[in-house]
């Protein structure tokens, strides 16, 4: 398997190649509730998530992306795709109110971006641990619950809230089936086993948005499945609308709703069936674009100008990811 | 040495019993101060030195406790009290050192190399006002070497105020510094100011240093800023634990440095940090151990579960 991804990699044209575990097609296509697409039924569902209007960002004097409307509502599982450099982790930057999007604007919940970050559970991007690798997974994912308070814990009701906090992160624990390796520090861990614990993490305040970038990489693909089937069920259970940056995204074909592609400077989003097409792909990148399918449902995008290194060096300087 | 102090005292001898030993120790006010001033220092010290080793910032610290020496030889030089050279040089290199920090790699390398910069500027002014300074530095040994002789009330309170101060921003900062330690990224997510606490930490840490150093030198800083959080980092991985048990072996350090030094001729500073490095290779060899035991335990399990 992973002789053929190489294989397919290191052929330039093919962007998309690393294979997906089930018949993705087959369920994507029959899938119960395909939520709307478009503006078409904003107004019948009840407040966005996420509700992003002629928004533009620039990093650095530099313009990621521009005119971009987005919706994302409640239980929604949406990917959001691109090329490195495409301005995917800006994308949840802005939506954190940690990026300028002037003129438009990035509503979150009802309100401004920034207004309802404790509302957000967001896992960054990550080139290694550092310090933290020294911390127990535990540890971790309790700095999730209460890391940026100000101040010592209050000594009244102390006690009690220590007990609801402990509870809380076994609770969240127990949710990413993390609970047998949870006590052991993250150097100890394998790379699945850390996405799990960060996952949990970033689950631990119960946030009504959850937003992943790039949790799938450098995972193997038992693993890519079982960490894009948790987010699912997260997803649905607590009705999270979940944002989660890939780079290819044949692992997630079974679970999505919907991706936002991004490219070129402009975002588009719908079903992967609508999005993931020659014609619209084509379109968004000025350039020719075939999507092939394969017999088992995989998708495959030709003919991108810039071919995502999916393994290739991280570079500091680069806006994102 | 010839301390006039320690000759005109007698000679000190250790006997079997240590309670008498203590009380004899305490009979003295120039040992009282020097526990409550070490007491004060050790605390402020695990505190600090556990952040700072956390953050692998070691480096910097160093760094700004070097800059004791310009400045207590410029302050000698321009006529002022030492303390105050302590602290402003301390401060000044702490600001410098967290201007050029950053989140990003490049910003870090960046760091090391204005850390190496600012030493080597402060060294190099240390050594100038020291030819510059006509009469002869008497402390100059204290200075790098520490002393537990010859501290006042004064002193002490002085100390205790720098380091209630320390303490207090770090009990209102603690959890987001943690936060923005281990994680910059989700922290600034989490809307903690990451910029301001680097180098707010820094000043903190300046100060911690500055203090310190009036008790080890400030070569010796490290005895009790490092080799504490660091053998505590190594026997445990849980934070709240670490931190009380990076304190309690800096007063260990402390106490029996004191005395210790007390009953023998030789420098305070050479039995604070020997201790502490005794201490420090003494963890690191138990975690070492942990770890097998921990390892074989674990060969063990699959077989186990294999039987079932």
């Amino acid at each position: 398997m992973s002789g053929a991804q190489a294989s397919a990699r290191s052929n330039p044209p093919v962007a998309e190649a690393s294979a997906g575990t089930g018949p993705a097609a087959a369920q994507a296509s029959a899938r119960s509730n395909p939520p709307a697409a478009q503006a078409s039924a904003r107004t019948s569902q009840p407040v966005a998530a996420i509700e992003l209007r002629g928004a533009r960002a620039s990093m650095g004097g530099r313009e990621v992306w521009s005119d971009v409307d987005l919706v994302v509502h409640p239980g929604e599982f949406v990917a959001v795709l691109g090329s490195n450099g495409s301005g995917k982790s800006t994308l949840l930057k802005a939506i954190l109110g940690l990026v300028e999007t002037e003129p438009g604007t990035v509503g979150v919940l009802g309100g401004p971006a920034g207004s309802a970050n404790r509302e957000i559970g967001y896992l960054p991007q990550r080139h290694g641990f550092g310090s933290a690798l020294a911390l127990r997974g535990v540890d971790l994912v309790r700095l999730g619950l209460d890391g940026a308070s100000w101040g010592l814990p209050s000594p009244i009701g102390r006690r009690a809230s220590r007990r609801q906090a402990r509870a809380r992160v076994q609770e969240v624990i127990e949710l990413v089936g993390a609970s047998a390796y949870a006590g052991r520090t993250l150097s100890e861990l394998s790379g699945g086993e850390q996405q799990r614990i960060l996952i949990a993490q970033a689950l631990v305040r119960r946030p009504r948005i959850l937003m992943l970038d790039e949790p799938l990489d450098s995972l193997d693909l038992p693993n890519q499945a079982a960490v894009t089937a948790l987010v699912q069920h997260i997803c649905r259970a607590e009705n999270v609308a979940v944002l989660l940056v890939a780079h290819d995204v044949n692992p997630l074909l079974a679970y999505l709703d919907q991706v936002i592609y991004l490219a070129g400077g402009r975002a588009l989003q719908g079903p992967v069936e609508q999005v993931i097409t020659g014609p619209t792909l084509s379109e968004l990148y000025g350039v020719a674009i075939e999507v092939l399918r394969t017999r088992d449902g995989r998708l495959v995008v030709v003919g991108q100008p810039e071919a995502p290194h999916l393994h290739g060096p991280r570079h500091g300087a680069r806006p994102d990811g | 040495m010839g301390d006039p102090m320690l000759s005109s005292m007698g000679n000190p001898t250790l006997s079997w019993n240590l309670v008498s030993d203590v009380r004899e120790l305490l009979d003295y006010q120039f040992m009282v101060n020097a526990l409550q001033a070490g007491t004060i220092v050790a605390v402020m010290a695990g505190v600090v030195g556990w952040y700072m080793v956390l953050r692998r910032q070691s480096f910097a610290g160093l760094t700004i406790a070097v800059m004791a020496f310009p400045g207590a030889s410029g302050a000698a030089l321009a006529g002022l009290p030492s303390a105050l050279g302590y602290y402003l040089a301390c401060g000044i290199a702490a600001l410098t050192i967290g201007r050029a920090g950053g989140s990003s790699s490049r910003a870090r390398s960046a760091e090391s190399a204005t850390i190496g910069v600012v030493q080597v500027a402060g060294l190099a002014a240390g050594f100038l006002f020291l030819s510059l300074y006509s009469g002869v530095l008497e402390q100059l040994e204290t200075l790098l070497f520490g002393t537990f002789l010859g501290i006042d009330q004064s002193q002490v309170l002085t100390l205790l105020v720098v380091a209630l101060f320390v303490l207090a921003v770090l009990a209102f900062v603690g959890r987001p510094l943690l936060l923005a330690s281990l994680d910059p990224e989700l922290a600034r997510a989490c809307r903690v100011p990451v910029r301001a606490l680097d180098i707010g930490f820094l000043l903190v840490l300046g100060f911690a240093v500055a203090a310190t150093s009036q008790i080890t030198g400030a070569l010796l800083v490290f005895a009790l800023l490092v080799a504490p959080p660091a053998a505590a980092q190594a026997l445990t991985p849980r934070p709240g634990l670490s931190l009380v048990l990076s304190v309690a072996f800096a007063l260990l350090v402390t106490w029996v440095g004191l005395g210790i030094s007390y009953f023998s001729i030789y420098p305070l500073g050479f039995f604070i940090t020997s201790l502490a490095f005794a201490l420090y290779v003494l963890c690191q060899l138990a975690r070492h151990g942990a770890a097998r035991l921990a390892r074989r335990a674990r060969m063990h399990e699959p077989a186990a579960g294999a039987a079932v």
